[in-house]
């Protein structure tokens, strides 16, 4: 065998290692069920989010669902690198990575009004 | 005016702290063209005014309608008048009533009329103009950005507020870099804007979202400062060579950055009414290249 069939072999049979790998794990995440994602409403409405103290499970995949109600409200979390516009009129989907336990602050980045400095909130991850 | 070279000292009333700072120690521009270098540098100073939020009335300031005027009478008793002053934004308290708005910018330029300066500088914060992109705020004061030169140095007013998601933007962004590619990199350049250009505290919106990019762009200069206003008290900060230096209002301090959980005012002080309060004077020197600040109650003695 030459060598580039050599290589070509050995890449093969890493390929194969990897698509086993690959399937193995998959069966073993399928034979324990996937996470079932949490999804939570919240509506974005001058000067409140409802509701704005939220409180996880660590580790449980989570989708914020917003609806904002009359203004394109910013959703910003800045502990966590998040931040979303929230379009009157549909529906914004926030997915949120609850790996680390702790309390994380929310606002309304988006001036809104004058009680835009009171429109905030917090997640809390419990552990 | 007293020699104070090599340092910024910062007064306040009841005390004061004193930075010391080589942030401007530069060589003079070789370019002929004066207005874009640092060569025709001359001796002078402004007044900075910031956050006069005309039109509140609420618990954090019993007198708000007396505060803006007390200040304007002790600026007018100034010993030596500035060469000019700047408000640095949220000259008016926002209000989602657009005929309300321009009542409170209507009474806000008569009050500030009263000041004997000729020279007076206005710029938005997000109470003046993020409900409606700065419409009336250029009806009563005109544009919301541009620049101006003064004694040799070159003054940029930045808008990081007609976007209610305190963008800058990309088209003021290319104007900017338009500004500067006309400025020597030695040149003494002074930035207002109203919100802070870095993140100062984004968890209470005290930030700009593309602030970085201006920083960016400001970067190859070496003698940059920026005054700035939105969080009502002294705050100054470094972003590598360019000084960052927020003002107090004229309305409610706001508590020191990340202090407490709520940016709530601080509430007033029935013993000691406009702690907190005040203005700052800023002296541009000759010599060393740097701003001297001074900051002064709102009510003289």
């Amino acid at each position: 065998m030459n060598r580039s069939r050599r290589q070509l072999c050995i890449g093969a049979a890493y390929g194969l290692g990897a698509i086993l790998t690959g399937f193995a794990t998959n069966a073993s995440w399928a034979a324990k069920g996937p996470k079932k994602v949490k999804v939570i409403k919240i509506e974005a409405k001058k000067f409140v989010y409802t509701p704005n103290q939220i409180v996880l499970k660590q580790g449980v995949p989570v989708v914020l669902e917003f609806t904002a109600i009359d203004f394109m409200h910013g959703f910003n979390v800045p502990d966590m690198h998040i931040r979303a516009d929230l379009m009157p009129g549909q529906v914004t989907r926030v997915t949120l990575n609850t790996d680390t336990a702790g309390d994380f602050d929310f606002l309304c980045d988006n001036f809104c009004g004058s009680g835009h400095e009171t429109m905030n909130g917090r997640i809390t991850i419990k552990a | 005016m007293t020699d104070r070279r090599n340092f910024l000292r910062l007064t306040a009333l009841g005390g004061g702290a004193v930075f010391m700072s080589g942030l401007f120690g530069h060589a003079l521009a070789t370019t002929s063209d004066q207005a874009g270098s640092a060569a025709g540098y001359d001796d002078f100073y402004f007044v900075q005014l910031s956050d006069s939020h005309w039109g509140y009335t609420g618990d954090a300031n019993p007198d708000a309608a007396n505060t803006l005027k007390k200040a304007v009478a002790t600026v007018n008793q100034l010993e030596v008048k500035p060469d000019f002053i700047v408000f640095t934004g949220d000259l008016t308290h926002t209000t989602d009533d657009p005929k309300e708005r321009r009542k409170r910018m209507a009474e806000f330029r008569d009050i500030v009329s009263a000041l004997n300066v000729k020279t007076v500088h206005f710029m938005p914060g997000e109470h003046d103009a993020s409900l409606d992109n700065g419409t009336a705020f250029k009806e009563f004061f005109g544009e919301t950005h541009y620049t101006f030169d003064h004694k040799g140095v070159h003054f940029i007013v930045l808008d990081n507020v007609s976007d209610p998601g305190a963008r800058i933007g990309d088209a003021q962004l290319d104007w900017l870099k338009n500004d500067l590619a006309n400025q020597a990199k030695d040149a003494r350049i002074v930035v207002f804007t109203h919100r802070p250009l870095f993140d100062l505290a984004p968890k209470w919106d005290w930030a700009t979202r593309d602030g970085d990019k201006a920083i960016a762009l400001l970067m190859p200069y070496s003698n940059v400062t920026v005054f700035y206003g939105h969080i009502h008290q002294e705050n100054h900060h470094m972003t590598g060579q360019i000084a960052h230096h927020a003002a107090k209002s004229l309305i409610f301090p706001l508590p020191a950055p990340g202090s407490q959980e709520k940016r709530t005012p601080l509430p007033w002080d029935t013993s000691a009414p406009n702690k907190g309060l005040g203005f700052r004077e800023v002296e541009a020197e000759l010599k060393e290249s740097h701003y001297e600040i001074t900051e002064f109650p709102v009510t003289k003695g």
